[in-house]
């Protein structure tokens, strides 16, 4: 890949990144961290695509643990934090307006 | 035999890409958290569907097995882990995350690659093997199978320096030959660095320290993306990690805490290290019924939670005292620290998970008022956030650390395990405060106690 084009890309998503969590409370840095984290088990598909070019046994069988891995990163991670966000059901709309001025 | 034209695929990846965004800017808020996360998750279904309809795979009905193995084990855990176990399984997620990361890295050196693309690989498999291990220590420290305390060695600092040296010459051979042996070199290195970077941290950094791996798994991720040209692996990493990097400063601020601080503190022998050191100066020591009689008779309590009540599982304990004592018709408020836990909003899901109405939950500026019109503030297994040196001695550690105000409130009761200072190893002037009393024991022991001499009332 062209590594200008690629280098644009990297540095738009690092603004992105930025801007998205600048104003989080810090009530929800557990889920975000967690949601975050369940985000890069998306190394999984490269994962799939090692493992799907990989002929001999010895290669493949790391590729194979590398999707394990991967797995278990993106499920669990979104899993995990799920479970986590259902526990802030109930939640009165009138208290996160008064979070953000912290 | 790929199903998709390069275009479809890309334009697949990109909508992934926008569903990691908007799953991300969703968690800022409590109101669309939820849907944020199965947005997120939506994407990547879609992606991991993309890929098996885009490239020309071989070993598909092995790579599915191997899908379907690492979901049987991760859905499973993450259903049924308690609650206060959850740092840990987030970071052991991140750990196994950086992992195959790594791995991916080292499998794509066997391909023809530029030497710039080596370079991505380097930085992957490096990052990738430090966040594995040292996810793995901070789920040891966590877990407490480890000590929570820094680890230090003498010369601990040369053996860093030593690694890191060996890790540049290491990356310099993979980039200029992409020999396999060195690669494995640079692997094990970064296990090393791992360890060495998480082992001097202590227990009550831990999460911040999850936080950075966390970012540092995602530049992996991006770097990985990078080697095999795709481009919903840079950008998705690209988020992770600067979005990470932003939340780790967030919650170290929140702390009162500076991240390079936290990271090599304890190699300057500096302010992670905390004492063990008790002081002999007279504290005022009560009976789970001296404590009852207070509580009970009291018009307004405001109970402080921390990390202890966490440790000791006393979280439903406590919701069962707040409603006998509202039945007496005692006013009972939760006051939360933003780091009360084991890590910020920890406590939140704690005291939802046993049930405590949200709306007597309140955070600090809001609760921090209220101090001087409650009868009692019952502090239980917190120390740090509620230690006044934190607005009072600008060269104590936490000095700047905004606090919970207890000392306001007519009397102040802790429940301590012992008079051994608090994560931050500070002494807190407001234990030997004559309006301060003091039960010692393990937080759910004592609450079971003071619960059951309420009731006897």
């Amino acid at each position: 890949m062209d590594p200008i084009t690629l280098l644009t890309v990297v540095v738009l998503a690092v603004f992105v990144g930025f801007e998205v969590v600048s104003k989080v409370s810090s009530t929800l840095h557990t889920p975000l961290m967690s949601g975050a984290n369940a985000i890069h088990g998306i190394i999984l598909i490269g994962a799939i695509i090692v493992a799907g070019q990989t002929t001999e046994t010895g290669l493949l069988v790391v590729a194979l643990i590398a999707v394990v891995l991967a797995t278990a990163n993106l499920v669990g991670g979104f899993v995990v934090t799920d479970r986590m966000l259902g526990m802030f059901r109930g939640r009165k709309p009138a208290t996160d307006a008064g979070e953000g001025t912290k | 035999m790929s199903l998709l034209a390069p275009e479809w695929t890309a334009i697949l990846y990109l909508i992934a890409a926008v569903c990691f965004i908007l799953a991300l800017k969703g968690l800022n808020s409590p109101r669309t958290a939820r849907r944020g996360n199965l947005i997120g998750a939506a994407g990547a279904l879609l992606a991991v569907v993309t890929v098996f309809l885009s490239s020309r795979l071989e070993n598909i009905p092995l790579i599915l097995v191997a899908i379907a193995v690492g979901s049987a084990i991760a859905a499973p855990i993450a259903r049924r882990v308690q609650m206060t176990q959850m740092p840990q399984l987030v970071a052991l997620f991140n750990g196994v995350g950086g992992g195959a990361a790594a791995l991916v890295a080292v499998l794509e050196l066997g391909h023809s690659l530029d030497a710039w693309v080596r370079v991505a690989v380097v930085f992957t498999m490096l990052i990738g093997a430090v966040s594995f291990s040292g996810s793995a220590v901070t789920v040891a420290k966590l877990q407490e199978l480890i000590t929570t305390r820094p680890v230090i060695f003498p010369g601990m600092r040369w053996v860093m320096t030593a690694v890191l040296l060996a890790s540049i010459v290491a990356g310099g051979f993979v980039v200029a030959t992409g020999s396999a042996g060195w690669a494995i070199a640079l692997l094990l290195l970064g296990l090393a660095a791992g360890l060495l970077l998480v082992l001097p941290v202590g227990g009550a950094d831990v999460p911040i320290v999850i936080s950075l791996l966390n970012a540092f798994t995602g530049l992996a991720v991006a770097a990985s993306g990078i080697v095999l040209g795709n481009l919903l692996l840079v950008v998705a990493g690209t988020l992770v990690g600067a979005s990470g990097t932003i939340l780790t400063r967030a919650m170290a601020s929140a702390m009162g805490r500076g991240v390079s601080g936290i990271m090599f503190g304890a190699f300057r022998g500096g302010s992670t290290a905390g004492s063990t050191a008790q002081s002999d100066r007279p504290v005022r020591s009560s009976g789970p019924e001296d404590v009852a009689v207070l509580l009970a008779y009291a018009q307004r309590v405001v109970i402080v939670p921390g990390y202890g009540l966490a440790v000791a599982q006393g979280q439903h304990t406590i919701a069962e005292l707040a409603t006998t004592l509202a039945a007496r018709g005692v006013e009972v408020d939760f006051a939360i620290h933003p780091v009360a836990g084991r890590m910020p909003g920890h406590m939140n899901v704690l005291l939802a998970e046993a049930n405590v109405p949200y709306e007597s939950l309140k955070e600090m500026a809001e609760v921090n008022p209220e101090f001087k019109h409650a009868d009692v503030a019952l502090v239980v297994g917190a120390n740090d956030v509620v230690n006044p040196a934190a607005k009072s001695s600008p060269g104590s550690p936490i000095y700047g650390m905004p606090i919970l105000e207890v000392g306001q409130a007519r009397q102040v009761i802790f429940l301590k395990r012992s008079m051994r200072p608090g994560f931050a190893g500070i002494e807190n002037e407001l234990l030997y405060d004559p309006k301060t009393s003091l039960l010692f024991g393990d937080a759910k022991d004592s609450l079971t106690k003071v619960l059951g001499a309420v009731n006897a009332l």
